[in-house]
């Protein structure tokens, strides 16, 4: 039992367990925080442009302007809500918030239109939410130009050619479906590190540390002691997120779970010498806190789990492949939206299972190190 | 026969920091030692490398003949330590604490319950079983964590000022405890910063600026040369506004020393001088009944320490 490179790992694993169960707030917290944010993800976030607030000022008032704004409400991004009786009427309803798209047709529209002139319709854009603005201001483009044809073409020709789009995999582009599997990534991360880097720190500031040193616990069996209950509560948690995808959004798993399962213990592993690393460093718990924030916040933005990683400046591009976080989203995306493969997922696979022994190895070394 | 603990020459340095230097000592078999120094002084340092913590960087160490450079992990397992921290798990229970230094020793199942029977008669443990370690008052902290430190039986024992901040009934109810351990032939290192309990120990060393500067048994250093220089002598002064005196007395040229006691101030003084000392504290209208003063183990470190600093100083200034 003693001796060994592994001495003390079953006692300290087993007092790891009862450590859990008696700090119930915190693994609670740990737990009840990340399906606090997945139920707000779910519901709350939706980021399809939908019934965009408009203003509208129809200084034109005739048949044909009536119709292209009918043409603009159909398209179900524009709320033809306000309507305005000046330009300025226009401007003072974006700056005050009212409305994030404003659309004026000028008196001669009709006429210009009958004489066969160009005909202008002004559309004005709330720039300061650059996501909404952007959609509405296509959508309007898209709403014109087809009025235009028919205007061309007649009013009952069909138009030569069309689009038919087909969205793969996500077909009702359902926000859940995008953020669900990046946050399981983002919340593993999350809470082994701090579960972890706590558990080694509070034994140093209570000085069981020191003890610990002195029994025959070789810096290995204390390790993997620790390792084993919090590696255990993630997949726990990390069956907990993917039941509730499943159930309460309905995102369907396309691929394997056993892969996906196989390639979260990459990760897991990954993030658990990320936390041990952390916790060689740290002499406090709120030292080890702001650490493991510092590991989050480039694994929200850089990692995909946000923003397209494509649209990012190549520095950014270059420091997103350097996060753990990167390739794991892109895992669960592929086999719970696309049914991907390992086939197809090797390439990240084989990255994080890298970066899983290399974060064990080194964070092995350092806690070595750490005694005495 | 071999020494429980021996110490040879052994420096420790931490970069340029020397934080022990050239210190050897040896302790035999049921002995308690005390290792007293101001904070800072390397006793933990010693310890540590004792335990083949901290590397040595030059002399040699061993605990029950094994060497603590070579067989580190042979004597993690038959020794015990205690730290004023006392090491435990607050949110685990006494019984919990205990299983799990058995556990971490590698103890059979069996084996822990017969030596957790054992501890809990010596410790009297026994009603507080199933209570968390956080609940308990300072004192049955440190029977807990002395049980837990005598779980595997260890022939050797490092106590690291185990008294801190505990109250005197706790204190002495410890000693006790060590002392009928060490009847059984458990040898105990202990430090402390209690004069009191450094008296109790059958031996004691003194450890200042990394330097070992008295070593032997208690009446070995009381006797020392160094803490009774030829020509003076030590008295008890019973005044009766000690702290008003005091002032006046440091300003007489014979007076080497003083410190006070309660209502008396202790001083080591030049021999010729005490009948002129009756008669300048009379000019002074200082009444005051003179006694003389048996040389305290607090006496011995404090003129130990005098004497180093006065020593270092010139030589710091030379630089």
């Amino acid at each position: 039992m003693t001796g060994g490179p592994f001495s003390g790992l079953l006692p300290v694993c087993r007092k790891e367990f009862v450590h859990l169960s008696r700090d119930r707030t915190t693994v609670f917290f740990a737990l009840a925080i990340p399906v606090l944010q997945l139920v707000m993800f779910g519901f709350a976030i939706d980021t399809n442009v939908r019934q965009v607030p408009t203003i509208v000022l129809d200084s034109s008032r005739t048949q044909e302007s009536r119709r292209l704004l009918e043409a603009f409400a159909n398209s179900d991004v524009f709320q033809l809500r306000y309507f305005g009786a000046s330009e300025s009427d226009l401007y003072e309803a974006i700056r005050a918030g009212q409305a994030k798209v404003a659309i004026r047709i000028p008196p001669d529209y009709a006429s210009l239109l009958q004489q066969g002139r160009l005909a202008t319709v002004q559309v004005l854009a709330d720039g300061s939410d650059s996501t909404i603005t952007s959609h509405a201001v296509s959508t309007a483009n898209g709403v014109v130009l087809q009025e235009a044809m028919h205007r061309l073409l007649g009013l009952n020709a069909r138009p030569p050619i069309e689009v038919r789009p087909a969205v793969l995999y996500n077909p009702g582009l359902r926000s859940p479906n995008f953020f669900v599997p990046g946050l399981i990534a983002i919340m593993l991360q999350m809470m082994v590190i701090m579960l972890v880097s706590f558990s080694v720190v509070r034994e140093r500031e209570r000085g069981t540390l020191d003890q610990l040193w002195l029994t025959p616990v070789s810096p290995l069996g204390l390790m993997v002691g620790k390792i084993i209950p919090y590696g255990l509560l993630a997949f726990f948690e990390l069956t907990i997120v993917l039941v509730l995808m499943r159930v309460l959004f309905q995102v369907p798993v396309h691929g394997s779970v056993p892969l996906l399962y196989l390639l979260a213990f990459a990760f897991i592993l990954t993030v658990l010498g990320m936390g041990l690393l952390i916790s060689t460093r740290a002499e406090t718990q709120a030292e080890a806190f702001q650490m493991a924030v510092g590991t989050l916040l480039p694994s929200v933005f850089l990692s995909g789990y946000i923003f397209l990683i494509e649209n990012m400046p190549i520095p950014f591009q270059g420091i997103s492949r350097l996060i753990p976080a990167t390739y794991f989203i892109a895992i669960v995306r592929g086999i719970v939206l696309r049914g991907a493969t390992l086939a197809e997922l090797w390439p990240q696979a084989a990255v994080l299972t890298a970066m899983g022994l290399l974060s064990i190895f080194l964070a092995s070394r350092a806690f070595v190190r750490t005694r005495g | 026969m071999e020494p429980v603990i021996r110490a040879d020459h052994i420096t420790i340095r931490f970069g340029d920091f020397t934080a022990v230097r050239d210190v050897s000592l040896s302790v035999g078999r049921g002995e308690i030692f005390g290792f007293l120094g101001p904070n800072g002084s390397g006793k933990t340092t010693l310890i540590k490398a004792l335990c083949g913590l901290t590397p040595i960087a030059s002399g040699t160490g061993s605990i029950l003949g094994l060497d603590v450079r070579r067989n580190a992990a042979a004597i993690k397992r038959r020794i015990g330590y205690m730290s004023q921290k006392f090491g435990l798990y607050e949110d685990l229970t006494v019984a919990e604490n205990m299983d799990f230094y058995g556990g971490v020793y590698g103890l059979t199942n069996a084996a822990l319950s017969s030596r957790k029977d054992e501890l809990i008669a010596l410790t009297s443990l026994g009603p507080y079983l199933d209570r968390r370690a956080h609940r308990l008052s300072g004192g049955w902290k440190q029977r807990l964590a002395l049980a837990c430190a005598l779980i595997h039986s260890p022939q050797v024992v490092f106590l690291d000022e185990p008294t801190a901040g505990i109250d005197p009934v706790a204190r002495r109810s410890l000693w006790d405890l060590l002392f009928t351990l060490s009847g059984q032939g458990v040898t105990f290192f202990v430090t402390t910063h209690y004069m009191d309990e450094a008296e109790r120990c059958s031996r004691a060393g003194y450890i200042y600026l990394s330097r070992l500067i008295a070593i032997g048994s208690i009446e070995e250093l009381q006797r020392m040369p160094e803490a009774n220089p030829p020509g003076t002598t030590r008295l008890a002064l019973h005044l009766e506004n000690s702290s008003e005196a005091l002032a006046l007395i440091r300003r007489l040229p014979y007076i080497l020393e003083s410190t006070i006691f309660g209502r008396s101030v202790h001083v080591l003084i030049d021999q010729a001088a005490t009948t002129r000392l009756h008669a300048d504290l009379t000019a002074s209208g200082v009444h005051a009944t003179v006694e003389p003063a048996e040389v305290s183990l607090e006496d011995v470190f404090v003129t130990l320490t005098n004497r180093i600093a006065r020593e270092d100083t010139p030589t710091k200034e030379a630089k």
